[in-house]
């Protein structure tokens, strides 16, 4: 029976791709481990092997095709024997399919760390309805013109723009210049830039955050590149103890413009050590600032304020977002302050507190509860230190209701002190406890099931929203 | 105990050691012994004033190196930078830096260096190309490094002095740190002060190898033995170093081979060593009696070496009354500092 070839995944998270080329014409003898097709995302070309041998009997997908879903059939292979005349009754059990085993072209090395993300769409606010307009943003100028854009080359164009203001900013990390970034992020940096300003360092986390610390001092503004914030823990000695401190013990003479940035927070089937989100461990840190943005727009203007910020800053940015779209205004010069908060929906039976990746949750689940009649606010936190409690406070008293929606876990997380601020400062406006929706108090797995539990969901979101509207 | 046997210019005994290192001309002599008397006055006067409960936390005292910080000072060149450790107060002495400012920190007062944030371990002057007084043993190895990283990237010809003991030498960001500087060919010189102990441990019981000049080898940094006590000796490899650097060659190595005196900071009682060890290295190989013994040779005379030595003492004895009287820092800087 005609065996069926299927567009492949090059990463968990990816969902469809590019088929760039057939290699093989119909009719052509295949053996297991030819090269077939190659298909492309935004990040990779990948090579497509056959692991059947037979004839290839049709090819479904022409070449040149854009967005092939994964696990579409691309094409089919004839056993010995089989003719054309047989590709009528094609196996169709999955076992029988050929997953066509996937080889990233520039031998990804890298690849267990670096899954992406593709060509999804932000979560759009809600349809405009009475209760739930969607408020303008206060930063873009009425007019101004709109550009779609992946994150990923939200956070490319912040750091070239930067880097073309000023010769001092500079990129550092592994596989930033060459590679062009583990994850795409630093696309064309090092063809514009030059391997002066786009370095690749040696995999040493610990030694090249204390020389980015180091050349900080010395008046240089680096950028440096965490592959993941999970490899950042062996360079955190650098950051807290040399970046965030030095400032307060020189007394105020020696300070240290640093950005340090790469993805945080649950990756997709990686397991516990490459996926953890750092949220509350950094935000604890007096002498640091800590963004996490959700929207390409804020990853823009938050980016380049980082990079001017005087002070260490650390910038998580999150894996499953990089390939996802959003509009980003046309402006020369979008920066973005430090430090506030942004109403992403306007509501006025509860206030959703999130940030991040923590949004896509906060969002669908606004969408949900306005379903039933609860209209949300969620509030974007943006940057967690300095934390925007003037808006989280205003909101509340407004709704008088809260849920906090977080990856982290819950023990001393943001979501707790996002409590604790609440609790100081609109207690008498509260009608309900506060509650927390969380990542689990457990280590990542890795089974999808049980990663799917680990992590927040849309449910938990509605349930405890509704929870404390006493719904 | 194998090193703690031998005296500390046995230990340094290679082959290039057996020449006398280039002599110093007269000025120089006297500068070398200035700036020496002035650390260890300074030095005796903070471990003083620490008994007296002034100085609080941990005082490391720098007593017995002081050739090391003397010596490569005289062979750099305005805007070279230095960083360290914790043992820092004679790097910012022989920078240049105040020694009220350095006692008022000790004493944490609003005029030390930090305005009294810092401490002992943490101090900065950037007018004086000063970059730290580090607490975290090693740090300073990376930081170093990327100050001379700072260097290469404005295309200047600055050399980045970073300097580190023998128990530094065994952390693992040193590693990654000449592995970079070799790579990009960075204008470091790394100095390993080795005062054979690291707190109370001793190179014999903690390095696999002692020979600290060999630490490069793998990167293919070239490293030397020094006679850390021969201010003279310093000088030279200093020299040599500084040149290699500047000329874009790359980062190279001196270890230092020298001793403290007291013990690895004000509360360490020295058990893991011998009276008389310390004694012999006092008595034989002194950085401070080395120099006065080649001035009286040269017949410079008791008096003028004697009038040396109190210019230093009243240098440090103003510090020192500074440094009590100086009011603490007022309660609202606290939160100043923070961020800029």
């Amino acid at each position: 029976m005609p065996i069926q070839v299927l567009m492949p995944a090059l990463s968990p998270t990816m969902e469809k791709g590019n088929l760039a080329k057939w290699l093989k014409k119909e009719g052509e003898t295949i053996k297991s481990g030819d090269v077939i097709a190659e298909i492309e995302t935004d990040k990779a070309t990948m090579e497509v092997e056959a692991t059947d041998e037979g004839t290839l009997g049709k090819i479904l997908v022409p070449e040149g095709t854009a967005d092939v879903a994964v696990n579409t059939p691309i094409a089919t292979i004839l056993a010995d024997g089989e003719s054309a005349a047989d590709l009528g009754k094609t196996e169709s059990k999955a076992s029988k399919t050929s997953p066509a085993s996937v080889q990233d072209v520039s031998k990804d090395v890298a690849e267990s760390r670096s899954p992406v993300g593709e060509g999804k769409p932000m979560i759009s606010d809600p349809p405009r309805s009475a209760g739930s307009a969607i408020s303008e943003d206060p930063d873009i100028p009425a007019g101004t013109e709109m550009v779609t854009m992946t994150i990923r080359e939200a956070l490319r164009d912040a750091m070239a723009e930067e880097m073309r203001r000023d010769d001092d900013v500079f990129l550092m990390g592994e596989e930033v210049a060459e590679y062009q970034g583990a994850y795409k992020v630093s696309q064309g940096l090092l063809q514009e830039f030059g391997a002066r300003r786009v370095i690749d360092t040696p995999i040493t986390e610990h030694g090249f955050a204390g020389v980015g610390v180091g050349a900080a001092m010395a008046g240089l503004k680096p950028i440096v590149e965490f592959m993941t914030f999970n490899f950042a823990m062996q360079a955190i000695d650098q950051i807290i103890n040399s970046a965030a401190k030095t400032l307060y013990m020189s007394g105020g003479q020696m300070g240290c413009g640093i950005v340090f940035r790469g993805p945080n927070g649950a990756a997709a089937r990686v397991a516990a050590q490459h996926s953890q989100d750092y949220s509350a461990w950094y935000s604890q840190i007096p002498g640091l600032k800590v963004i996490a943005p959700y929207s390409a727009a804020d990853y823009k203007g938050l980016l380049k304020a980082a990079i001017r910020d005087p002070n260490p800053v650390i910038f998580l940015e999150n894996e499953i977002l990089y390939g996802h779209t959003g509009p980003v205004p046309k402006l020369d010069d979008y920066v973005l302050p430090i430090g506030k908060a942004r109403i992403a929906r306007t509501g006025q039976h509860v206030t959703l507190v999130s940030w991040s990746n923590g949004m896509t949750y906060a969002l669908k689940a606004a969408n949900e509860l306005a379903k039933e009649g609860i209209e949300a606010e969620v509030v974007d936190l943006r940057t967690l230190r300095p934390m925007d409690t003037d808006t989280i406070v205003a909101s509340v008293q407004k709704t008088g209701r809260a849920v906090t929606v977080e990856e982290g876990w819950q023990q001393s997380g943001v979501g707790a002190e996002i409590v604790a601020r609440i609790m100081e400062h609109a207690f008498d406006y509260l009608d309900a406890p506060v509650m927390r929706v969380s990542g689990k108090d457990v280590p990542m797995p890795y089974a999808a099931n049980l990663e799917k539990l680990a992590l927040p969901s849309v449910a938990e979101v509605v349930a405890a929203a509704k929870a404390v509207c006493y719904r | 105990m194998v090193a703690s046997k031998k005296s500390v210019a046995q230990a340094a005994g290679n082959g290039s050691k057996s020449q006398p290192p280039p002599s110093f001309t007269r000025e120089q002599e006297l500068h070398a012994l200035r700036e020496m008397l002035l650390i260890r006055r300074f030095e005796e006067k903070a471990g003083q004033l620490y008994g007296m409960g002034a100085i609080g936390g941990f005082c490391h005292l720098y007593i017995g190196q002081e050739a090391i910080v003397v010596g490569m000072q005289m062979a750099l060149e305005e805007g070279d930078q230095v960083i360290t450790g914790y043992r820092d107060h004679g790097h910012m002495l022989a920078c240049g830096m105040d020694a009220k400012g350095v006692m008022a920190e000790l004493t944490g007062r609003r005029g030390g260096y930090s305005r009294g944030k810092g401490g002992s371990m943490h101090m900065f002057s950037k007018e004086k190309h000063f970059y730290g007084g580090h607490g975290i043993v090693g740090a300073q190895v990376s930081l170093g490094t990327g100050l001379a990283f700072a260097n290469r990237y404005r295309g200047n010809d600055r050399v980045s002095l970073t300097y580190f003991g023998d128990g530094a030498a065994n952390q693992g960001q040193v590693y990654e740190s000449f592995n970079m500087a070799e790579l990009w060919k960075l204008p470091v010189v790394y100095i390993i002060e080795n005062n054979r102990y690291a707190m109370g441990t001793s190179v014999a019981r903690s390095s696999a190898q002692t020979d600290f000049s060999k630490r490069g080898m793998s990167f293919d940094i070239p490293g030397e033995q020094i006679d850390g006590m021969d201010v003279r000796a310093v000088k030279a490899a200093g020299d040599k170093a500084v040149k290699w650097c500047r000329e874009g060659n790359g980062p190279y190595i001196l270890e230092m081979q020298t001793y403290r005196y007291r013990g690895h900071s004000m509360s360490d009682p020295a058990k893991y060593r011998t009276r008389e060890e310390v004694d012999k290295v006092r008595h034989d190989q002194d950085p401070i009696e080395q120099v006065r013994n080649r001035l009286l040779a040269a017949k410079v005379s008791e008096d003028d070496l004697k009038k040396i030595d109190a210019e230093a003492r009243e240098i440090v004895n103003t510090a020192a009354d500074f440094a009590q009287n100086d009011p603490e820092p007022d309660a609202s800087e606290l939160y100043t500092d923070i961020y800029r």
